[in-house]
């Protein structure tokens, strides 16, 4: 058996929305992996299904949305786990501490009304209690040594509180002490804590001034300082797998620049594993080592970044890789739109808008096939023997 | 005088300065908060403007023996300023305890309803579904009867099933008062439960309650202060109607409606009695004025629809 290289495996994933008009049939049996390490793009149009994509891996996908089929197998620590078989209640500590996800719109993606600190904190208490915990009680071991007299009395009876915090977090005593005023100030030494460590991850995120900026409401924040924030809620837990929704979509270029570099550095400093997804195939080029390309639900070709731009194989990468405007050529475009997915043409989804279209595109769907060397393609076109 | 303000604390100052002078700049709101903190006095120093009997409860108007046992009401004097009502009760007794009695009522009822309101509102809304349908239903059988005639049948039976008058009319006023906080909270929540930074609380690992309580809750509370504001006067006057119509508080209880019932007898004496009735009416004109003054004065001050205009 082969040590798991993949991170997050899916397979043959379908997804329903039930709206009124019908129902739309958004994602119709995408399959592919991230591997560990690797930055892992994923292209296509709006609406291919990239986000959902996203959101099913991490189980939150919203009514009128439903997962209808297929695996999607997450490994952890030599093991494997179905996730869409995994309880509500494994997921919640799956979010955000092994998988975690940043937004398109970070100032929609942080809460008004509480400050950054706040909102990173809050991350931190739900997922490295135990590590905050401790070392809570480290320092206070430390200076219970140092102190005399009534003082350290009354930091013996915070060291036995957080003691017993970190046997039992839901302990009765706790949680009625935490509510009684005064006495809950025992908790300003982790909010103390928190606060450190949220200052440190902001300045690991280069963001300028930290101390002041985690006092800050969402709105007093540029977009770019606004995307670090985000990134930084999403890190906090170093999580195996980060999923970035098209993270610098909404963002000047100048600021979009910084935070891809700050995406790769932190990639390579952390060794993290993340699946980017966007539409922009410059961002491709420059930030990922594979790119699938999906196109109305399907995806329809996965290929390292050097391979999918030299040597694409499905009529849509290609047309797609055309559409990039470029100084002193024309501008091309694929003719036709993205079919209804109410409705979608049998065979092939991308059937009538091919230039190569054979009577089987109609008939049969195609499967991803291997065309050698990592890359994989769903067309009929390479499925006889590959011309 | 200036007062050095730590840098971080500055917007926060800048608001409250802005809030300040929203407030000085709309004279009704201004009365609004006059009224409602003259009425705090009263309710706060009504054992010091009204000493009551020691050893009673303070909320029974103590009868005047030195008038006997008249019935029709004595005018105003230096022992008694607002004159006595039916069977020598003090209305300036009455009055001033009654304030105590509407404040008391109105926060039991209010914190009541809003807490209900905010659980349900947030289940029906966050969880929508069979949930919802049914706790909307509930909502809308409560809204499809007068709330007034729905309270009066409530306190009657619950006043035949062995409950206290008081009980009872506190017990219906919830009732008729929870479907409103739950649509309320609903609505809210269903339109941020929506937004983006839900969603990102849910892949940060949030659990349901934590996003219900946390996240959406300090975001949908806004619109549930006004209106309790705004609902604080008008249970007063519920509870005041009830007691006008006999179903409140016992004869002789602290209590506006209950006052102005006692008195009803003697409007039929033209202006001769007028003190009897015209004092509690008087306080709960007021009461009621300066309760819905205050409410449209937060909204202004807290909707940011209104509060740049």
């Amino acid at each position: 058996m082969k040590e798991a290289t993949e991170v997050i495996q899916i397979r043959d994933l379908y997804l329903n929305f039930y709206t009124y008009e019908g129902v739309v049939k958004a994602l119709d049996g995408v399959s592919l992996n991230v591997k560990k390490g690797e930055i892992l793009g994923i292209v296509g149009e709006t609406g291919c299904g990239k986000s959902v994509t996203s959101l099913s891996i991490l189980k939150i996908v919203t009514p009128p949305g439903k997962i209808e089929g297929g695996r999607i197998e997450f490994n952890i620590k030599g093991k494997t786990y179905n996730i869409l078989e995994l309880n509500e209640q494994t997921m919640t500590r799956v979010r955000g501490r092994y998988i975690s996800m940043v937004f398109q719109e970070p100032r929609a993606a942080l809460n008004p009304v509480y400050t950054v600190g706040d909102q990173i904190g809050e991350v931190f208490y739900i997922h490295r209690k135990e590590e905050i915990i401790k070392a809570v009680i480290e320092q206070l071991k430390k200076e219970i040594e140092t102190t005399k007299g009534f003082k350290r009395r009354r930091l013996n009876i915070y060291l036995s509180l957080y003691e017993r915090m970190l046997k039992n977090p839901r302990s009765l005593t706790i949680r009625l002490v935490s509510k009684v005023p005064i006495l809950r100030r025992f908790r300003n030494l982790m909010n103390k804590e928190i606060r450190k460590r949220t200052v440190e991850l902001l300045e690991v995120l280069r963001v300028p001034d930290p101390e002041r900026v985690v006092d800050m409401y969402p709105h007093e924040l540029s977009g770019g300082m606004a995307q670090r924030c985000v990134i930084a809620m999403a890190l906090v837990a170093n999580p195996l797998l980060l999923i970035a929704d098209e993270p610098t979509t909404n963002l000047d270029v100048t600021v979009q620049a910084q935070i891809l570099v700050l995406i790769k550095e932190l990639q390579k400093k952390l060794g993290s594993t993340i699946l980017y997804i966007t539409h922009d195939l410059g961002v491709v080029a420059e930030l990922c080592d594979r790119v699938a390309v999906m196109y109305a639900g399907n995806v329809v070709e996965i290929a390292d970044v050097m391979t999918l731009f030299k040597k694409p194989l499905h009529p849509y990468t290609q047309g797609l890789l055309e559409s990039i405007p470029r100084p002193g050529r024309p501008f091309t475009s694929i003719p036709g739109v993205v079919p209804s997915l109410i409705n979608p043409p049998p065979g092939c989804r991308f059937n009538e808008r091919c230039k190569y279209a054979m009577d089987i595109c109609w008939k049969k769907k195609p499967e991803l096939i291997d065309a050698g060397k990592d890359h994989y393609v769903a067309c009929h076109l390479y499925s006889s023997g590959g011309k | 005088m200036k007062i050095k303000v730590p840098e971080r604390f500055e917007p926060t100052v800048k608001e409250i300065k802005f809030i300040l002078k929203r407030v000085k700049d709309t004279p009704l709101s201004l009365a609004g908060i006059t009224i409602v903190l003259f009425f705090v006095f009263i309710a706060v120093f009504a054992p010091i403007l009204a000493p009551p009997a020691p050893g009673l409860n303070p909320y029974i108007i103590p009868r005047d023996e030195s008038l006997g046992f008249r019935v029709e009401p004595s005018p105003p004097s230096s022992t008694h300023p607002f004159g006595t009502t039916m069977l020598q009760r003090d209305v300036y007794y009455g009055c001033i305890w009654g304030t105590r009695w509407a404040f008391e009522i109105a926060l039991k009822v209010i914190i009541a309803i809003v807490f209900i309101g905010v659980i349900l509102g947030l289940i029906a809304g966050y969880y929508g579904g069979v949930i919802d349908e049914i706790l909307m239903r509930f909502t809308d059988i409560i809204l499809a009867f007068p709330g007034l005639i729905l309270a009066m049948c409530m306190t009657t039976v619950l006043t035949q099933a062995g409950w206290t008058t008081i009980d009872s009319v506190l017990l219906s006023i919830v009732l008729i008062g929870w479907p409103g906080y739950t649509r309320l909270i609903r609505g809210e929540t269903l339109r941020i439960k929506n937004e983006d930074f839900i969603e990102a609380a849910r892949a940060a690992g949030s659990s349901d309650l934590r996003i219900m309580f946390r996240h959406i809750l300090p975001n949908a509370i806004y619109s549930v202060i006004i209106v309790a504001s705004l609902d604080f006067g008008s249970i007063v006057l519920t509870t005041a109607a009830l007691s006008f119509l006999g179903l409140g508080a016992p004869t002789g209880w602290a209590d506006w409606g209950r006052m102005i019932y006692d008195g009803m007898s003697f409007v039929r004496g033209g202006l001769r009695w007028w003190w009897s009735w015209t004092y509690p009416g008087l306080f709960i004109v007021f009461f009621v004025l300066g309760w819905s003054l205050l409410g449209d004065a937060l909204r202004d001050v807290l909707d940011p629809l209104y509060r740049r205009k």
